[in-house]
Formats: C-alpha cells, structure tokens, sequence
C-alpha cells in the first residue's frame, strides 16, 4: 500500500479521479458517450477535445522545464502562428502544405530565437522567453494589422473542427504528438540527456554532454508544439485573434507540467504525468461549469486545487501531515 | 566606471538621448507637462515595479501583483461605495489585506519549499478570483475626498503638476532606497539573492526575509491599487492583466540582475519611466499602431539582457568554460 502511495503516478492519478468522480456525483451523463455520423460525442470527449491545445504546449514545456527552464513565449507564439496561418489563407499561396510549413517554420524559428538566448547568450529563460512573449503579440498584431483575421478554407478547418477515427481532430493531432516525443524520449537516449542537463549541467558536460546543443533543440521543439497548437485554435474558431489567441495558455501549460509532478528547478519529466495534469486542469473547469456554481468562483476554486496539489507534493508538507497523523496513532495507543 | 552601477547608468543615459530625440523631432515633447506626466501616468507601474525590484533581487518572483492590483482596487471601491466607509478607513484595510496575502505567498515559498513561480501564479489566480467574486462588474468611485486627493497637487511652470500619485511614488522610491541601502532587511535581500546558501549559513534569517519580501512586494501592488482606483475613480476586476509582465521588465530594463543579487531601485524608476517614454513618443509619432509598443519593449528587454550578461561575467569573475551553462 504505502509503495502504491509514493508511486508518483498516484497523486496526481487520485487527484483527476476524484475530480472525475465529482462530475460524476453532479451530472450521471458525465461519462455517457454517443456515437454519430461516425463520431463519438460526449463530456469526456469534450474534456479531452478543449484540453488538446493546451497538452500540445504541455509537451514542448515539459522537456524546457526538465533542462530547468521554463518557455513562457508559447502563448504568444500561437498567436503569431494562427496570424501567419490566417493571412496566408487569404493570400494566393492557401495551399495546405504550404500554410501547416509556414506555421512549423514560425514556431521553429521562435522556438530557435529563445534557445539561442538561453544556450549561447546564457540569459535566464524566464526573462529570455519574455522577450518574445511581450514582442510576439505585437509581431502577431503587425502581421494582422491590428485586426482579427478571418478565413474561409474547410480543409485547414478541419484541422480544428474535423474528425478522425471517430474522435476530434484536436484530440488525434495531440495524441499523435505525444506518441512521437514520448517514443523519443523513452526509447533513444534523449530523455535521458534532457534530465540530466537539468538535474546537474556542469556534471554533465564533464560527462561529455553538450548541454547547451540539448537546451537549444528542446525550445525549439517547444516552438514546434506551440506552432502545432496555434494551427489548432485557429482553424477551430477560424480566424487569428493577436490578443487573445492563446493568451495565458503557457501559464494553463507550466502548472500542468507542476502538476504532474515535475520540478520547476528541473531534471525529471514524464510525459504521461503532464498530460494527467493536463486533465486535471480541464476537467476541474468542467466540473465547476457542470457543478452550477457561478463562474465568477472558478478562479478562486482552481487556485485552492493547484495549491492543495502542490502542497502534496511538498517533503515538508508531508513530514507535517505524517507527524500529525502519527501524533493521532499514539494517542489512540495504537502507536 | 564601476561595473556594477554601469546598467543603470546605460538606462539613464538611454532615458535622457530618448528625451533628446524626442524634443528634437516634436515641440513640447520635453515640456516639464510631459515628463511629469509620465510620473502621474506610470505611478502605479512604477510602485509595482519597485515591490518587485525587491523580490527579484532576492532571487524570486511575483506574478501575482496585477492580480493583487485589481483586488485592492476592487475592494477599495466596493468598501467606499458599497458599504459607505470613508476612504481613510478603507486604505489601511486594504493595505493589510495585501500584507496578509503577500506573507501567505511568502510562508508557502519558504516552509513548504514551493517554487515562488507558481505559488505566485497560485496566488495570481486567486487574487484575481477573490475580486471577480467581489464584483464582476466596474464600481465607480463617488466620494468627496478621493476627488480631493486627485485636486490635490502642486502646479509647476511649464504647465506642469505634482499630483498626489506622484508623490506618493516618490514616498515609495525613497523608502524603497532607504530599505534596500540603509537597513539590515536590504542588506539580507541581495545576501539571499548573491547565493541562498551562503546567506544562511551566515546567520541571515532566511525565512523572515523571505516573507517580508513578498509581504512588502504585496503591499506596494495593494498601494498601487489603492493608487489606480483614486486615478481612475473606480474599481474592476480584470485591471492591471500583465502589469507583472510590465513590472519585471521594468525591473530588466533598470538594470536589475534576473537572478538576484545585483541592482538598484533608482534603475527601476528609470525602467519604468524609459518604458513611458516610449509609450509618449509613439502617441507623439501619431502614425505608429500601438503595437509597436510591444515590439520595442521586447527588444528593449532583449539588448539589456545581453548587456547585462556581459557585464555579470565580469562581475562574478566567470568568462569561460562550463559555468556558463547556468
């Protein structure tokens, strides 16, 4: 039992299905899925359908905050995507291919101007990645003009609104993300080089690590997630929006990274354990929505679950917990 | 020149060639009215500002204190109108509310070991929350001393003004300088930025000054807050969204080191005026979109950044091999 209860799987784990038997409790149909024109719809489908975005900057800040950094430009680099997206879909080049390389190539570049300030320049990430978190809005209002680009095109909507094997695009785009990294990082030695830079990265370049090369290439792979998610927001509302178009999303992204377990001073990630967080942080925002409490309390809600998690986390918080609990044993003479 | 005073230096130079490039192209642009302005227009930036200049030359962090504005001036405005107390009564309640969250923020950082990232982030959320739930919509302020606290003010020629923000901006920089420069507290703060460790080993009581930082950090947003409902006779919610961004950039661009340790309170003044100035010579240029604003921040931000790497590594005495990996 108590090895079951260390497992890191397991708070994080008991956390989402406690929030998922909540919904439960309130709403029977929570669970209900229905399948339709070759469809599956549902809450649950719903819940994983509004996370995608979000899990897709997850997964590029997962491996920055492993190397002990954090990528606070994601937001702002699915805004400057979806305007890049938006206005060559107006233009004459609004070929598929071309669109979906132009936004890779954005979110490459974005993601290489922020390694290369990290790794060669040497500046810490938090003020290196605000850089282009304050500049890329308004890169993304230049490239808009200022205005909220809309498109017609079904083929690059389909990104966001289609369907594929019966689930939502979205959902499939994520999952297929997931796959490919988490393969990459389990079954080549690069997970591995990407902790160990974190945990300690003067030992590792002794170790013959080229730590700064690892630094470099995981921004880049978070420009490349953030790119992919800005495709998806905006080919679901269809139009590029410089404001508001992922605007807070990296904050929704780090604290699912927090959640899952991950330290912010780096050197240990799971993929898995982000996504779980992920969905803690969607589904809590359904069950307050389906729980017919005001919104206006929803920030106050999901404020109180982040910190009770990460207190959970906390050694400390745990000695004092386990100290109370012992205090209560020998009371009761069972000590 | 020292290195260690070389990036305020570089900002208050950057600060008076902005000023001279402006009152070259426009006339009036260094009028005694605009630069004063920028104190009135910026004050409850720059009291941000100065909070956290204190909690990042300690190492940390403080999302919170956008959040924390818009809380304070919520609760501020919803006291004086809602519940009718006099805006005397108001302003220390207010101002203790902000010291008890910031030292809440403080206590999880320092006895539960959490990163101040997100518990302030945390904290950011639940500010934010508390003044949705006080009201979700803009409380207009109508009481006869907030009106006399904005006439208040002392009129300079070159149709300038000394309003009370400002004033109570300059009270805030001189007791800012005061503490980082002339008490224990101030000396503790860079020790804990310089190196944790060695600061406790020393015998700095790390715990109480973690507190006092975020205390203090909370309590200035609070002021700020109190400060921008008096100018802006109101109180909403979803005020001051990214003014943490906008502080810590000041903060950078003041010459402040990310890392802690190394910095000054007058750069962060000259921060967050230079951003001002910015801000006035685009709505002087008429022609520019406001976004350009962003876009010169950012790179404003980037150029001190890598400025200040280089002037770090001589002032840690660290140039080549592995320990630029940080």
């Amino acid at each position: 039992m108590t090895n079951l209860m260390q497992h890191r799987l397991f708070l994080p784990l008991l956390a989402l299905a406690l929030i998922l038997l909540a919904n439960l409790v309130l709403s029977p149909e929570f669970f209900h899925l229905e399948v339709k024109d070759g469809r599956v719809y549902g809450s649950l489908v719903d819940v994983l359908n509004r996370s995608a975005p979000c899990a897709l900057l997850a997964i590029g800040m997962s491996l920055v905050i492993a190397t002990g950094g954090i990528d606070l430009s994601v937001g702002a680099i699915v805004a400057i995507t979806g305007a890049v997206c938006a206005n060559l879909l107006n233009s004459s080049f609004d070929t598929l291919p071309l669109v979906i390389l132009a936004a890779l190539a954005v979110g490459l570049a974005a993601g290489m101007v922020n390694g290369s300030l990290v790794s060669i320049f040497g500046i810490q990430p938090i003020v290196a990645t605000l850089v282009l978190m304050v500049a890329g809005r308004g890169i993304a209002q230049l490239i808009n003009s200022g205005q909220i680009a809309t498109f017609q095109n079904d083929t690059f909507a389909s990104i966001g609104i289609g369907s594929l094997l019966g689930l939502p695009a979205p959902v499939v785009i994520a999952a297929v993300v997931f796959l490919l990294v988490q393969f990459a990082m389990r079954f080549t030695a690069l997970g591995l080089f990407i902790e160990a830079s974190g945990c300690n990265p003067r030992a590792s370049h002794y170790l013959g690590l080229n730590v700064r090369v690892i630094k470099f290439l995981v921004y880049c792979v978070s420009g490349l997630c953030a790119a992919i998610a800005g495709m998806v927001i905006t080919a679901d509302i269809q139009g590029a929006d410089a404001n508001n178009a992922g605007l807070w999303l990296e904050l929704d992204a780090i604290l699912a990274v927090v959640l899952g377990g991950a330290a912010l001073s780096g050197g240990r990630f799971s993929l898995p354990l982000t996504m779980i967080g992920v969905l803690i942080i969607q589904a809590m925002s359904t069950t307050i929505i389906m729980s017919g409490i005001e919104p206006k309390y929803n920030l106050i809600i999901k404020s109180l679950v982040i910190l009770v998690v990460l207190l959970l986390q906390s050694p400390s918080f745990r000695q004092q917990l386990r100290g109370l609990s012992g205090a209560r044993n020998s009371l009761g003479g069972k000590a | 020149m020292n290195r260690r005073t070389l990036p305020v230096t570089v900002t208050g130079i950057l600060f008076v060639l902005l000023l001279i490039a402006g009152a070259v192209q426009f006339t009036g642009f260094a009028s005694p009215r605009v630069i004063l302005n920028l104190f009135t227009d910026n004050a409850f930036l720059a009291i941000i500002a100065l909070g956290m200049t204190f909690v990042i030359l300690s190492g940390g962090i403080d999302l919170s204190v956008g959040s924390v504005l818009a809380f304070s001036s919520v609760l501020c405005a919803s006291l004086i109108q809602v519940h009718g107390w006099h805006p005397l009564q108001a302003f220390p309640v207010v101002l203790l509310a902000g010291a008890c969250f910031g030292a809440a923020m403080g206590i999880f950082i320092h006895v539960y070991k959490l990163q101040p990232f997100i518990v302030t982030l945390a904290g950011m959320f639940f500010a934010r929350g508390l003044a949705t739930v006080i009201s979700e919509q803009s409380i207009p302020i109508e009481h006869s001393f907030i009106d006399a606290i904005n006439n208040f003010g002392f009129a300079l020629p070159g149709r300038g003004w000394i309003g009370s923000a400002t004033l109570i901006l300059i009270a805030v920089f001189i007791f800012g300088t005061w503490l980082a420069h002339f008490t224990r507290l101030g000396g503790y703060i860079y020790a804990l930025g310089g190196n944790a460790n060695s600061a406790a080993l020393l015998g700095v009581p790390v715990g109480l000054t973690t507190i006092s930082i975020y205390t203090l950090s909370s309590t200035l947003a609070a002021l700020s807050g109190i400060v921008y409902s008096c100018y802006t006779a109101s109180g909403y919610a979803l005020t001051g969204i990214g003014l943490e961004l906008d502080a810590i950039a000041a903060v950078v661009i003041g010459g402040t080191l990310i890392s802690g340790g190394y910095g000054y309170v007058l750069g962060t003044l000259l921060g967050v005026l230079t951003m001002g100035l910015i801000q006035t010579w685009i709505s002087f240029h008429g022609s520019l979109s406001s976004w350009w604003t962003k876009i010169f921040i950012g790179s404003l931000v980037l150029m001190f950044m890598i400025f200040q790497r280089w002037i770090s590594q001589g002032l840690t005495g660290r140039r080549h091999g592995p320990d630029r990996i940080n």
